[in-house]
């Protein structure tokens, strides 16, 4: 048997593949050939390491030592320096926030300090296509102690008294739901993943799907166990394909292992799971809409009662959850539910794991402990915005949750906390906006979303959110009047109260929200026309500073349509008539002479 | 127009059937499978015949297919190029990827190319925020994107093809 002397982990996760990492692992395994090395270095795919914007990631192991932004040029300095002579490659190392992390100092790092990873505990450490690394790490330990150490209702009152609440979005405690589908008569039952991650700005399931399936597999199937189900759905959407891929090799491995398919483990439980795959419908999101589409349908919602848990696919008891509250069940059931429940707040047990994006220097997922402040999340953990701009705001929930304003930067990240703000905590994706963002444009954006995936079956939502837009787009273009804001006050409400389902019932709130915060910014675009963060193209114009002009005609030849006028070394000037506004010419000009202006 | 053999669609559906574990309803696997063996596109004959092999009416499969939005049962082009509009890419220069998209192949959003090479969509979040914007290419995805960027894959896709 072959002796590694190194591993060297390649994150292999959505983003640094859409970052290169394919390549890089070509280069690097020819170059481990080249010096005969491929027999003692092993070269592994893990899922994802968390910090997407530095990507690809390499980590070489047992030293530890993690290196950032790799190609396919510099990957050869890895073997070359490190593999070969055992030298650390200084300026490719993993840059955190305070610096540069070398071996000593990555524990202490803040970035990974202040992580506590339970849901994500395996990422980026095991190959997701490889059970037995899963199994290393306890995998399927848990549902080993379930199904031969603990009853169904001793494995509910596990889960109930951890504490864990849905980690989807509601935040219902997932321990009263398991016991309500238990007590649900029924003959048949099934277990459903939702891993229809749709909120704009959040993809941690999608990282714990392609970093870590078996989680999800063991979970689900402890899950049929405590609620007396037979058969579970992981339904995935399509534009996850490297998700979908990685969960169909897990199934077919935890099949050949016995954990999954008839007498699990030799005791006379059966239980088996298949994938089903969305088309491209941010709606199915919602519980009652994916059981239809599960049962190949219109992706559209139901009234609710009767819950899924009393009636639910096909009409029996279905138990519904989403990727990340599955991810957190294994731990609770080896560690115990005491253990989880020191985690955390009083009403918000264990961990969050959180996506951020947008003006923030490390964007990627991370893993922390409810409760901690917005503050530490955004500068301790994501290093602050870039470019020394200012925090504006934090939109936290996706479409359906609020913008929070950089002065409560303060408050504990915790369901009752966020709420109370008027955002909410939702799947967690957290989106960092800098003072170059216009409150309103977001909004706007948010609603233009909402339009777009409303399924059209209740009025309110389609009629409503449509007439909402109409309003944002009459005062983004400089058109508003004064009564719209009130306007948009009223149909928001009425939208939140008549709606069916939690897609209209929260779709006003990214403008309700902005309205209660930045209602200066609303004012300025009705009364005065003005874009202060001059974003709104109607309300822009772009000038030349005759001072700063060197007349090198740049900006003139960039300009599509043809909107500047100047001779060379003279002034030059900008049509506001024929301008677009498109921006062009601001890059092109290495003098900074081109300004925005509003009004 | 595309031919529909007939029997290679009911070999479709027979295949997925054999991929369930239980008598479920499969209309959306297999209407996946369909427009992944016609290059991006359901063409109507596939779809009457799904509705017969699996015994519902044909109104279900086009209320299934006019429903979600990665179906069409226009013809689309052999690479279908899905530019997401969601905020963290909005925020990081998404706009100005669709405006060399655009310029680069000449069509609009829902427009495919005269070479039948390229249809331009766009998608909401694929969920790769951290290397924003972001597009996918049929099942290929491209992260920390700039219309520079954009210029070298569309000519990628183009050589491949000549190649």
């Amino acid at each position: 048997m072959a002796v590694s002397t190194n591993t060297i982990l390649i994150c292999a996760g959505g983003a640094c593949i859409s970052a290169g990492e394919k390549s890089v692992k070509q280069v690097l395994e020819e170059k481990l050939r080249e010096y005969a090395l491929d027999g003692v270095v092993r070269v592994v795919e893990t899922g994802c390491m968390g910090a997407c914007d530095l990507g690809p990631i390499v980590a070489v192991f047992p030293e530890g030592v993690y290196y950032q932004k790799v190609n396919a040029e510099n990957v050869k300095k890895i073997v070359e320096e490190h593999i070969l002579k055992g030298r650390v490659v200084e300026e490719m190392l993993f840059e955190g926030p305070q610096g540069k992390i070398t071996e000593e100092v990555h524990e202490e790092h803040p970035f990974f300090k202040k992580q506590v990873k339970i849901a994500t505990r395996n990422l980026g450490i095991i190959d997701p296509m490889n059970i037995d690394e899963y199994i290393a790490r306890d995998g399927y330990f848990a549902l080993i102690k379930t199904l031969t150490q603990m009853s169904p209702e001793e494995v509910i009152e596990t889960v109930k008294k951890s504490g864990l609440r849905g980690r989807g979005g509601a935040g219902f405690p997932t321990g009263l739901k398991w016991e309500l589908t238990r007590k649900s008569p029924a003959d048949k039952k099934f277990v459903v993943c939702n891993a229809d991650e749709g909120d704009p700005g959040a993809f941690m399931d999608r990282s714990i799907l392609e970093g870590d399936p078996h989680t999800v597999l063991e979970a689900m199937t402890i899950a049929g166990y405590a609620i007396g189900g037979q058969k579970g759905y992981v339904y995935v959407r399509a534009e996850y394909p490297l998700a979908i891929e990685r969960l169909r090799n897990a199934i077919k491995q935890a099949r050949e292992y016995g954990f999954l398919g008839e007498n699990i483990l030799g005791t006379d439980f059966s239980f088996d799971i298949e994938i089903r795959i969305g088309a491209g419908a941010f709606v199915c999101g919602e519980e009652t809409a994916l059981m239809n589409s599960i049962e190949g349908k219109r992706g559209q919602p139901n009234v609710k009662p009767p819950y899924p848990a009393q009636k639910g696919l096909w009409g029996y008891p279905t138990l519904i959850n989403n990727v990340e509250t599955f991810a957190n069940i294994p731990p609770i059931i080896i560690k115990g539910a005491d253990w989880f429940a020191s985690i955390g707040t009083e009403t918000s047990k264990g961990t969050k794991v959180f996506a951020l994006a947008g003006k923030v220097k490390n964007t990627g997922i991370v893993e922390v402990p409810m409760g901690i402040t917005l503050r530490e999340l955004i500068y301790d953990i994501g290093g602050g915005v870039p470019n020394g701009k200012k925090l504006k705001a934090i939109q936290t929930g996706g479409p359906s949750g609020g913008c929070i304003p950089a002065e409560y930067l303060d408050t504990p990240v915790d369901y009752e906390s966020l709420k109370k703000l008027g955002a909410i905590m939702g799947s967690g994706g957290m989106i960092v906006m800098d003072e170059d963002t216009c409150m309103v444009d977001v909004a706007k954006f948010f609603l233009q979303f909402t339009v777009d995936e409303s399924c059209g079956k209740c009025v309110p939502c389609r009629e409503g959110t449509k007439r909402m837009l109409e309003i944002l787009e009459k005062i983004t273009s400089g058109e508003g009047e004064e009564e719209d804001i009130e306007k948009l006050e009223e149909l928001g409400q009425t939208i939140i109260d008549s709606s069916l389902c939690g897609l209209g019932q929260t779709a006003p709130n990214p403008v309700l929200s902005t309205l209660k915060y930045f209602k200066d910014e609303y004012e300025a675009h009705v009364k005065e026309k003005i874009c202060p963060a001059k974003v709104c193209k109607s309300l822009i114009r772009y000038v030349i500073d005759p001072d700063k002009c060197v007349g090198c005609t740049a900006c003139a030849r960039v300009c599509p349509v043809n909107a500047i006028s100047g001779e060379v070394r003279k002034i030059h000037n900008i049509d506001p008539e024929i301008c677009t506004r498109c921006g062009s010419c601001i890059e092109v000009c290495r003098f900074g002479a081109i300004s925005k202006v509003s009004p | 127009m595309v031919k529909v053999d007939l029997d290679k669609v009911k070999e479709i559906v027979e295949k997925v059937k054999q991929e369930t574990l239980e008598e479920g309803d499969i209309l959306i696997n297999t209407l996946h499978a369909i427009q992944d063996y016609y290059n991006n596109f359901v063409p109507p004959e596939a779809a009457e015949e799904v509705a017969k092999l699996l015994n519902i009416p044909v109104s279900r499969v086009y209320e299934v297919l006019s429903f979600y939005s990665m179906f069409s049962i226009k013809p689309r082009g052999k690479y279908v190029i899905r530019v997401c509009k969601s905020l963290p890419c909005h925020v990081t220069g998404g706009r100005e990827v669709m405006e060399a998209l655009k310029n680069k192949l000449g069509i609009e959003i829902g427009e495919t190319t005269a070479d039948g090479m390229f249809t331009l969509e766009t998608t909401s979040c694929l969920g790769l925020c951290g290397v924003a914007p972001v597009i996918m290419i049929n099942d290929q995805s491209f992260g920390n994107l700039t219309p520079e960027k954009i210029d070298e894959i569309i000519e990628r896709f183009r050589g491949d093809e000549n190649a």
